[in-house]
């Protein structure tokens, strides 16, 4: 049921314009720029991985003019991305913020890296210890041999 | 030994992964489901106008009556309220609840149309045509209903329409219990 | 009628397929010759017959049968004849049909082409192929039936998602399968070889053409769907860190650092286990995606009908085949035993290298793509992971990557010297820095390291053409010496140079576009102008149109320079009026250094209409990358000595390097 309401909901606001329109943005083209930034890096609420800048959704545009509003009001960056928080949680953040949580995901990668790439290294090292082998000078009968070999 | 191990991580790592998978599959997960912060945290700003004409606005001073009260956003175009609306209704006659009806992005004539026609539930009603009161409740859409306690914390966060089931089981209970 | 026949072909290839999934297995086993040659009948049958149950199913779209379910749900009578085609596999049930048939094709293929494999080799690796395609003939039989029959059957169809009627997404998921399938061989190879206990170079030969052909039109694959992104979603973006474009990135990340293990396997005997699991994990990390698209445990923009219980399925397959094939690994592998020894600074420890950050990447992707789930279910929390996270953590794991790219080519087997292999490359370092140096300072210092990002692709581009032209001696010996000589580079070297190049294009395009467009966003009335990246552009009018099956509004712009036109943009918003859903279709100018990008948005009452100008810097660049990078690993396929089947086993060194364990 609620996953028909979802839907129900997408559908409804589905249909109607595209992303930011020109009537919600701001004379300030640096405060503009801005907002664009963060409304990059917030998720829309009620969309399936669309940032709300790139949402026609009701609710995305309720958010792009919020996030006007407190730029307008000269809220820092942070604050504005708090402000969101506040009221969506850190769902909203399209980059999830680093804590307990999220430990794993941010370091995860970095450390595939790090313990595969000393293990690596170390294996490479120890391999390297394994003295190659000088070639042992030919014995008596070997040299013998070869000197058979080579005679036409 | 300890190489052969190494080679037993793939498949280790997989059955970790599978088993999250049937976890989520048999859990029944909603991966659409965002949650919400709220609930556990006092209520947020109410601030709105009053639906119905001469009435003063909503407050926050409506969420700490020392009784418990449900919120519930709304609007006349949303198919799915109309399918929870009796649920209100009920509730509000038989139970005597206080519920807060909030139409959301919906014209005030045609919200209060939609109530004329089907019963209005709601003590008090408020007007949120732009949605700002919605920003700060942190709604998705549509119909949204808050439980809210005598002190003013947020206890249940339902989004999408109530049903049945959430009457019994969930909201007479709190109405009783204030929990 | 024909849907009946359709559906019986499919339960006989069923049956086909369980033969061909096990007796030639026995066969390979006992070293019984009448059972392994059952193998490639059985392939070739087994084609036919799902080449026949897909033709039925085209019949029923193509004639608009619509007493067909899926018919009905997926195609229209008044859709264009190529959308009725192209409807078979934009569906759940006939998109698994198509994977069924290319399969089945595949398989076919090996045993066309793989008659100078050895039988007990062939035999395994068909038997192999047919039991995946036992796994996707039961889920299409027993939860997907694409055959099944309404009554009454209604006067029309609900027609095709509007969206998916594009000619680029019509073609976008048979190249996204031809990859994907095309690692169940690699796949098959590499539980044949750990049956048989035996990797080596003659093995790495025969996987290789295999696996280049999976990988070229996965890549093409990957290009359209980001190309159909970039012109549909009407805001200019070409890739979107979605769970479904992280799913078909996985296995191409996985491929490609298979494609470099194996050249260490085919030339220094060496990496055999590792190679074994990416040809194992490229394959799964292919089922994975397929899982996560369908099942319902994660959300995306382009979600197929999903069900849980169809989820249940595929994941009960997956854990069949890739668990069944890590077990085998994690039994058999520790035996294969690595060749040759080699120092870290060599073409081997450059291929490693390769390896590792690919595979991080890959991991970066992965963990990406899954954790909200994770943590959702574990904690209840709820985060999202989206492009600004992948931007921070998958782009800096790139700058190695590219940076070793160029050098590794340098290096010889065994052992090399960093600082000569360096010292060949100073032009294209000083290349880069100039490179990177100009995009920083023509940009007004906007996004610093974009332009570093910048002298990456350059660097990219410079340091393969540049190892190109060392090879050929070009400047240092006569121009008929250069000539014969690059008639003598094997086609891989070639194909080497133009795939390594065409990253650095698409690496050019992606940060160029990504950085460096500007936009314009306005709401214009006809007769209003604007000026724009340089030009002037004027509204001219905005009329309505009736399509075929849609009805549009279509804007005319025109862009004039200095007085004289330029170009005109007819940007439309069309309403499919059975699914009553907006489309845009934007108009895209280019002259493949930039495209100018226009979409006709929502009217604003008595205002007009918003007007969405994008000027994006190389953007075609990206497309034209990715189809080089196929294109790269098409010449090299053409390469002789890798020609299917051409190599024999045993013959000079290999016999005394390769130890059977059995």
């Amino acid at each position: 049921m609620k996953r028909l309401f979802v839907l129900v909901v997408a559908l409804l606001f589905a249909m109607p314009a595209f992303a930011v329109e020109p009537s919600e943005m701001l004379p300030n083209p640096a405060l503009e720029a801005r907002a664009r930034d963060i409304g990059r890096a917030l998720r829309c609420v009620v969309c399936q991985n669309q940032s709300i800048d790139d949402s026609a959704a009701e609710v995305a545009r309720d958010m792009r003019r919020a996030v006007r509003e407190r730029l307008a009001a000269g809220d820092r960056d942070e604050q504005v991305f708090a402000y969101m928080v506040a009221r969506y949680g850190d769902y909203v953040l399209l980059k999830p913020p680093f804590k307990a949580g999220t430990w794993v995901l941010w370091l995860g990668g970095p450390l595939v890296l790090v313990v595969a790439g000393s293990a690596l290294l170390f294996a490479a090292r120890r391999r390297r210890k394994i003295p190659i082998v000088p070639p042992q000078p030919l014995s008596d009968e070997e040299r013998r041999r070869l000197d058979a070999l080579l005679k036409p | 030994m300890s190489r052969r191990l190494l080679f037993l991580l793939p498949l280790v790592t997989l059955a970790l992964m599978a088993g999250f998978f049937a976890w989520s599959l048999l859990a029944g997960r909603d991966p659409a489901s965002i949650g919400s912060v709220l609930v556990g945290r006092p209520a947020p700003r109410l601030d709105v106008k009053a639906l119905r004409d001469g009435e003063p606005p909503l407050t926050d001073g409506l969420l700490k009556t020392g009784k418990p009260t449900i919120v519930n956003f709304f609007a006349s175009w949303c198919t799915p309220c109309l399918a929870e609306h009796p649920l209100f209704a009920r509730l509000a006659e038989r139970d005597g609840a206080v519920i807060i009806g909030i139409a959301w992005k919906n014209k005030p004539e045609e919200a209060r149309a939609w109530l004329k026609r089907l019963g209005d539930p709601y003590k008090f009603a408020g007007a949120d045509l732009e949605g700002r009161a919605g920003l700060d409740w942190g709604l998705s859409g549509v119909p949204e209903t808050y439980l809210i306690d005598g002190q003013g914390i947020v206890r249940r966060h339902f989004r999408g329409p109530i049903t049945e089931r959430d009457v019994n089981e969930t909201i007479l209970p709190f109405l009783k219990g204030g929990k | 009628m024909i849907p009946e026949l359709g559906h019986f072909s499919l339960i006989l290839a069923l049956a086909v397929a369980l033969v061909q999934g096990t007796l030639p297995l026995l066969g390979a086993a006992r070293g019984d010759d009448r059972l392994m040659a059952l193998g490639r009948t059985a392939a070739l049958t087994q084609a036919l017959l799902v080449i026949a149950a897909f033709g039925a199913l085209t019949q029923a779209y193509v004639t608009s049968d619509f007493s067909v379910a899926n018919v009905v749900a997926n195609s229209h009578s008044a859709k264009p004849l190529i959308y009725k085609i192209s409807g078979v596999w934009g569906n759940h049930e006939g998109s698994m049909l198509l994977w069924a048939l290319i399969l089945a094709l595949f398989g076919a293929a090996v045993a066309i082409f793989g008659a100078g494999l050895p039988d007990t080799l062939r035999s395994r690796v068909l038997a192999i192929q047919a039991l995946i395609g036992v796994g996707f003939l039961a889920f299409l039989l027993f939860t997907s039936n694409p055959f099944e029959r309404v009554s009454p059957a209604p006067l029309d169809g609900n027609g095709l998602n509007p969206l998916l009627q594009d000619p680029g997404l019509a073609f976008h998921p048979p190249l996204l399968y031809l990859g994907y399938v095309g690692f169940s061989v690699t796949y098959a190879f590499a539980i044949a070889a750990l049956l048989e206990g035996r990797v080596d170079a003659a093995w790495a030969r025969w996987v290789r053409p295999w696996t280049l052909a999976a990988w070229c039109f996965l890549t093409l694959g990957i290009a359209l769907g980001s190309w159909w992104a970039y012109y549909i979603l009407g805001w200019g973006g070409f890739w979107f860190w979605d769970p479904v474009e992280n799913a078909s990135l996985m296995p191409w990340l996985a491929g490609t650092a298979l494609l470099h293990s194996a050249i260490v396997v085919e030339k220094r005997d060496a990496l055999k286990s590792w190679t074994v699991l990416l040809a194992i994990l490229a394959f799964s990390l292919s089922l994975l995606g397929t899982f996560l698209v369908r099942s319902g445990v994660l959300t995306s923009v382009h979600a197929f009908a999903q069900d849980p219980a169809r989820g249940m399925f595929i994941l009960a397959f997956l854990l069949f085949v890739t668990g069944g094939g890590l077990a085998l690994y994690a039994w058999r592998a520790p035996r294969l035993q690595g060749g040759g020894l080699f120092q870290p600074v060599s073409r081997e420890g450059a291929l490693i290298l390769n390896n590792l950050l690919l595979c991080t990447l890959a991991a970066t992707v992965l963990l990406g793509t899954l954790y909200p789930l994770f943590l959702d279910l574990l904690t209840g929390n709820k985060v999202s992971v989206g492009p600004p996270f992948f931007n921070a953590t998958f782009v800096p794991i790139c700058a190695p990557l590219f940076a070793a790219l160029c050098v590794g080519p340098y290096l010889g087997w065994k052992r090399a010297e960093l600082w000569p292999a360096l010292m060949h490359l100073r032009i294209a370092f000083i290349a880069a820095v100039i490179a990177a140096i100009v995009a920083a300072t023509a940009i007004d210092g906007r996004a610093t390291l974009a332009a570093l990002a910048f002298g990456f692709g350059v660097w990219l581009i410079a340091g393969s053409l540049l190892e190109f032209a060392g090879r050929l001696r070009v400047g240092r010996a006569p121009l008929a010496e250069t000539l014969r000589r690059l008639r003598a580079t094997p086609r891989s070297a070639l194909g080497m140079t133009i795939a390594h190049a065409a990253l650095g294009v698409v690496v050019l395009g992606a940060v160029a576009t990504a950085a460096w467009n500007t936009e314009l966003i306005k709401t214009m009335r006809p007769g209003d102008t604007a000026s724009f990246a340089g030009f002037d552009v004027k509204l001219d009018r905005v009329e309505n149109l009736q399509g075929p099956n849609y009805i549009a509004e279509r804007a005319t712009l025109t862009l004039s320079v200095g007085g004289r036109p330029y170009t005109v943009l007819m940007p439309e918003r069309r309403l499919f009026t059975v699914q009553r859903r907006q489309v845009a279709e934007t108009a895209i100018h280019t002259n493949f250094l930039r495209d100018i990008y226009a979409t006709l948005g929502e009217s604003e009452a008595q205002n007009g209409w918003v007007i969405r100008l994008y000027y994006n810097p190389l953007a075609p660049w990206i497309w034209l990358g990715a189809a080089l990078c196929a294109l790269g690993g098409f010449v090299s396929l053409s390469d002789r000595r890798l020609r299917i089947g051409a190599p024999q086993r045993g013959k000079g060194r290999t016999r005394t390097v390769a130890q059977p364990a059995e």
